[in-house]
């Protein structure tokens, strides 16, 4: 980062105090906390490229990855973080432990607590799930995907890699393109990017847009051809089949037709667009391997960046509930 | 507020300080400062630049941000909430002699942070500490090898140091 906007970053966000111990969704978090979450990732990053690849501050805490959903990017990428931080961690998947036996969500957290854990990871198919358990548990929360809800480290992750190439979202046009209606990432997306100033679209057929999505701080559109030339960054969303009721498309390749990021589109977009994807992708169907291998993909530096933001949240949380008085 | 240090004092003593690691350094070692921040990063540029003159070669000069290494961070009594910044430590600083640069030695525990936070970055020849100001108050066994300034001032003050870079003025306050 150069060191002009270094520098900048500093000023601003030098009043704020974080003092929120669960991080639940961006909806309600304010821009200047959104940038004070990003101006302490830009800290945590050399911590992963220097020679000894850890630092104290987590040291003696343990943190839990309580996932009721599959994961590969989120839940590695939350060990790692805590690992970095010299924090130990607890994994919990849904298939080896004793929710096939019939345990509930709390029961689960409940016991997890008795064991003295101070921070919990939890993704869970159902909305809402992480803050039921912020108001049911003192270990802090962070919410890793709830329902179609919120995924905040992602919607952290992506604004964060956006702000590091182009220096600022403010005055940015942003599509967000495939399965708005099933996606978590698509709304943490859209909080955090309008909350800093950049212009969203959902772009998608009308089945698979969100209801009400006029209510929603975004344009929507159902021609990805009418889009793909305005754009400075683009976020390719996959098919969540395993969410889908019904048929909301004819057939993958007519879908593929009308809204996979192509190469031939790619020639009608701005030379500098940012693609990008939040995994996992789907080569072929929302994106062509060329195009997600292309020299405009960002989708492993979003995993990069991922490291870095999520420790950054785990690092704040822990200090908010450090330094509480209550 | 009294100021103890004005801006001629000041440059004085960066210069004497230079003169002393000169001389105390072995010929022909190779030399770079780390500043802690962020008063101890301008302090260091200032260093780095006059130890250059010198020795009539470059030393490169780092910053060092020592908040994840601070011993008060899960601690509620803790000085507030530090902001996890970036160190920019653009060489290596294997087999280097590097001069541990601060603006005020007070409870060594900053500099104990900075010696953790160096030692996870490599493996220096030596580690040299070099402060503007030492104040009495001491709550670890650390002590400066350079000290430009010896200070008493009471448990209950707060000595500050300003620079023109970030506070538009040169001087050393109690306050």
């Amino acid at each position: 980062m150069p060191i002009t906007a270094n520098i900048l970053v500093k000023k601003k966000s030098k009043q704020l105090k974080w003092h929120r111990k669960h991080l639940l969704g961006l909806r309600e978090l304010s821009a200047e906390e959104i940038g004070y979450i990003l101006d302490t990732a830009v800290g945590f990053e050399q911590v992963s490229t220097r020679s000894v690849k850890k630092a104290p501050p987590l040291r003696g805490k343990v943190v839990v990855n309580l996932f009721f959903e599959d994961s590969t990017r989120t839940r590695n990428s939350f060990a790692l973080a805590a690992n970095r931080l010299s924090a130990d961690i607890i994994e919990f998947t849904k298939k080896t432990s004793s929710v096939s036996k019939g345990e509930t969500l709390l029961d689960t957290a409940r016991n997890l607590e008795a064991m003295g854990i101070d921070i919990v990871v939890v993704r869970h198919n159902a909305g809402g799930a992480s803050r039921f358990l912020s108001r049911n548990v003192n270990a802090c929360v962070v919410n890793a995907g709830d329902g179609f809800c919120e995924h905040p480290t992602q919607g952290l992750l992506d604004v964060y890699t956006i702000r590091k190439i182009k220096g600022t979202l403010e005055g940015l046009k942003i599509a967000i393109v495939g399965d708005v209606a099933h996606s978590r990432v698509a709304r943490s997306d859209m909080w955090a990017m309008t909350k800093l100033g950049a212009e969203v679209t959902f772009v998608g057929p009308p089945t698979l847009m969100p209801a009400q999505a006029e209510r929603l701080p975004v344009k929507v559109s159902y021609c990805l051809d009418e889009v793909i030339e305005k754009v400075d960054v683009i976020n390719m969303l996959r098919i969540q089949f395993e969410r889908l009721g019904g048929n909301p498309f004819p057939s993958i390749r007519e879908y593929s037709h009308y809204f996979g990021l192509t190469a031939e589109r790619m020639k009608r977009a701005k030379g500098n667009i940012l693609v990008m994807h939040p995994g996992p992708i789907n080569r072929g169907l929302e994106i062509e391997s060329e195009v997600a291998d292309g020299r405009n993909s960002v989708i492993l530096e979003q995993v990069t960046n991922g490291l870095a933001v999520r420790m950054a949240v785990l690092f704040l949380v822990n200090q908010a509930a450090a330094q509480r008085v209550d | 507020m009294k100021v103890i240090l004005d801006s001629r004092q000041i440059e004085r003593i960066v210069e004497d300080l230079a003169a002393r690691i000169v001389s105390d350094v072995p010929a022909g070692s190779d030399i770079a400062t780390i500043g802690v921040r962020s008063r101890g990063e301008v302090l260091a540029q200032r260093l780095s630049s006059r130890l250059a003159e010198k020795l009539g070669k470059d030393v490169p000069c780092g910053t060092l941000d020592i908040t994840l290494y601070r011993d008060d961070l899960n601690s509620p009594q803790g000085a507030g909430q530090p902001q996890v910044r970036t160190t920019e430590i653009g060489f290596d600083i294997d087999g280097k002699v590097i001069i541990l640069v601060d603006d005020v030695l007070h409870t060594g525990r900053s500099t104990r942070a900075a010696m953790d936070a160096l030692i996870d970055l490599g493996r220096p020849m030596a580690v040299k500490l070099a402060v503007l100001v030492d104040r009495l108050g001491r709550e670890l066994p650390i002590q400066a090898d350079y000290a430009g300034y010896m200070c008493d001032a009471a448990a209950d003050k707060l000595v500050q140091v300003r620079f023109v870079e970030p506070d538009g003025k040169d001087e050393v306050v109690i306050e």
